[in-house]
């Protein structure tokens, strides 16, 4: 378990020329909960992008040892690498149920398939008390409010087993008292997996980050902890315009 | 609990109108017209499949019935000339030898299987090759549809091999039994009603299964299904295959109930017509596409005798009216009033 860690070396996306990601190279270990900021355009989530193959890259990611570019999406997931995007997107005809259920099913045979669901796994059942929707469990996933869809997207990577778990803006339009029990749950299910978080949100970012790494214009500008990199005077004149909310 | 209850009250419903009331009430036409939209009922459980569940909206499904109802003919042909005989068509218009092609269709067994087999392979290349390319939406819809097209214009140039643009016609028997013997005409329509039967048995169970919801999962957010660790491309073959092989049976029991199948019966015109029943009846329900191919079927057929200009009107018209204020089909009508019921 402890080749459990994400590795990039030199990680370069372009598009057409232009280069978003530019030789990226970081390190995340297990039970870090890793923050990654940067201005608009930073190359974050095309970042993310290049880790779960919707983008192509160069360079290398490694899981573990084993070296995720090139691959599919679906067996990059199958690896453990989960991610969530900026717009919560669930089964919304679905039921929570049903949506926890087909993300912890990736693995099922066809005849687990054709069958109907008997019970209820124990992981999906765990999951639900894990972020909290046991009440709306048989609702159908597009009437909960905003908040709740993110943390069934956060639950459906746990079900998943997703050892790796890339978030992008989880808390974008989240009331402040959402984005205190998505922090809260964040560092609960952390502690045994490996967590990069992609936010825009200095506040969030302040209270809950182990580590930080800052983008801008494609390469690593600064890392460390929140004080190392809030002190670094790299960071605040890239934040120039919002420096104070960085410094503060 | 109370779907599981209404499917099964659906099943027992229809199961005594097809089987007891049918045969009782109806003339020996006007029950073997009904077997021909039992077939029809068939290739649109297929569709609600793969359209209503799976959101591909396939204007082709004309190729998958062709190629099931052209194997049952070329067997009946071969039949009806004799062990080693050769069809009456291909002595006027062919060589008078019957192509290697052929062979294979003397056998029962291989016509049954064949049935089955050839449109679900053709559905498995054609799926593997489209869905992997991530085609969808309106390019799968027009990609079908040229298929369907393509396929046509492929049989009506085949006039040596496949009677062309007349296509197959002048069967005698059904495996051993005389087609012109009404009893064996009724034999058909039970043979037909209750595949179509055993085809809402398979979509229940399919629809009910994990992999029924995986299916709309797909429908409804494709990359996201990826991003769960699945190949979307692999369940949207699945369901596809499924629908080819239902639209493959349907052409083989449509064959001997109506005595002919030619190109006309499987181009880009009826596959567009299977498709109209699906959408009245309620295209993601279990028997929303059945019953709606049939009653759309039995209205044509009932209003072009009384008014036989009128009946392309009167569809347009249904047609319209369901896309606009009943998107999901008439059978969905229960559910909107109970929603405007529980708003109020």
């Amino acid at each position: 378990m402890n080749a459990d860690y994400l590795e990039l070396s030199d990680v370069r996306v372009t598009f057409d020329g232009f280069v978003a990601v530019d030789g990226v190279t970081m390190t995340v270990p297990r039970g870090d909960l890793r923050f990654l900021i940067g201005p608009n355009g930073a190359g974050k989530t095309t970042l993310v992008d290049a880790i779960t193959g919707l983008a192509p890259a160069t360079g290398s990611a490694l899981f573990g040892r084993t070296e995720l570019l090139g691959r599919k999406v679906h067996r990059i997931v199958r690896l453990g690498i989960g991610r969530t995007f900026q717009t919560a997107t669930v089964f919304e005809n679905l039921t929570v149920l049903q949506n926890l259920d087909i993300a912890a099913g990736a693995g099922r045979g066809p005849l687990t398939l054709l069958r109907r669901r008997s019970s209820v796994p124990a992981e999906v059942e765990e999951a639900l008390e894990t972020v909290g929707l046991v009440d709306v469990r048989d609702k159908p996933a597009g009437v909960l409010p905003h908040g709740q869809k993110q943390w069934l997207e956060i639950g459906m990577l746990i079900v998943q087993n997703a050892r790796v778990l890339l978030l992008d803006e989880p808390v974008a339009g989240m009331s402040a008292q959402e984005r205190a029990d998505t922090g809260e749950l964040l560092r609960r299910i952390g502690a045994e997996r490996t967590v990069v978080v992609v936010e825009h949100d200095m506040d969030f970012m302040r209270c809950f980050a182990d580590s930080v790494t800052v983008l801008h214009a494609g390469k690593v500008l600064s890392e460390g902890t929140v004080a190392q990199v809030q002190a670094d005077p790299r960071v605040q004149e890239v934040y120039l315009g919002t420096a104070a909310e960085v410094g503060a | 609990m109370r779907r599981e209850l209404g499917a099964l009250i659906g099943f027992a419903v229809g199961a005594l109108a097809l089987l007891v009331l049918a045969p009782a009430l109806l003339s020996d036409f006007r029950l073997s017209l009904l077997g021909k939209f039992v077939c029809y009922a068939i290739v649109a459980v297929g569709i609600g499949l793969a359209w209503g569940r799976g959101g591909m909206l396939t204007l082709g499904q004309g190729v998958f019935f062709g190629l099931g109802a052209y194997v049952m003919a070329m067997h009946l042909k071969l039949a009806d000339a004799g062990p080693s005989g050769v069809p009456d068509f291909m002595k006027l218009y062919g060589s008078g030898e019957v192509p290697g092609w052929w062979e294979p269709f003397r056998s029962p067994v291989v016509t049954v299987i064949g049935v089955i087999a050839i449109p679900s392979l053709v559905a498995l290349g054609l799926g593997a090759a489209v869905f992997r390319r991530r085609v969808r939406g309106a390019y799968f819809a027009i990609l079908s549809q040229a298929l369907a097209a393509a396929f046509a214009i492929l049989l009506v140039g085949q006039h040596a091999t496949i009677g062309g643009t007349n296509g197959l016609n002048g069967f005698r028997s059904f495996f051993g039994f005389a087609l012109y013997d009404p009893v064996n005409k009724r034999m058909l329509f039970y043979i037909a009603a209750s595949t179509l039967l055993v085809v809402l048995a398979i979509a229940w169970q399919l629809y009910r299964s994990r992999f029924g919801e995986l299916l709309m999962a797909v429908r409804d957010q494709e990359e996201r299904v990826r991003f769960l660790g699945y190949d979307p491309a692999n369940i949207k073959i699945v369901a596809y295959v499924v629908a080819a092989a239902m639209a493959g049976v349907a052409g083989a029991l449509f064959v001997p109930i109506v005595g002919i199948i030619s190109p006309a019966s499987v181009g880009v015109v009826p596959s567009i017509a299977f498709l109209i029943g699906v959408a009245i009846g309620g295209r993601s329900t279990l028997f929303g596409p059945a019953v709606g191919a049939i009653v759309v079927a039995w209205a044509q057929t009932t209003l072009s005798e009384s008014f036989p200009s009128f009946w392309i009107y009167f569809q347009g018209a249904l047609f319209l009216l369901v896309v606009a204020f009943l998107p999901s089909g008439l059978s969905t009508v229960a559910s909107l009033r109970r929603r405007t019921r529980e708003a109020t």
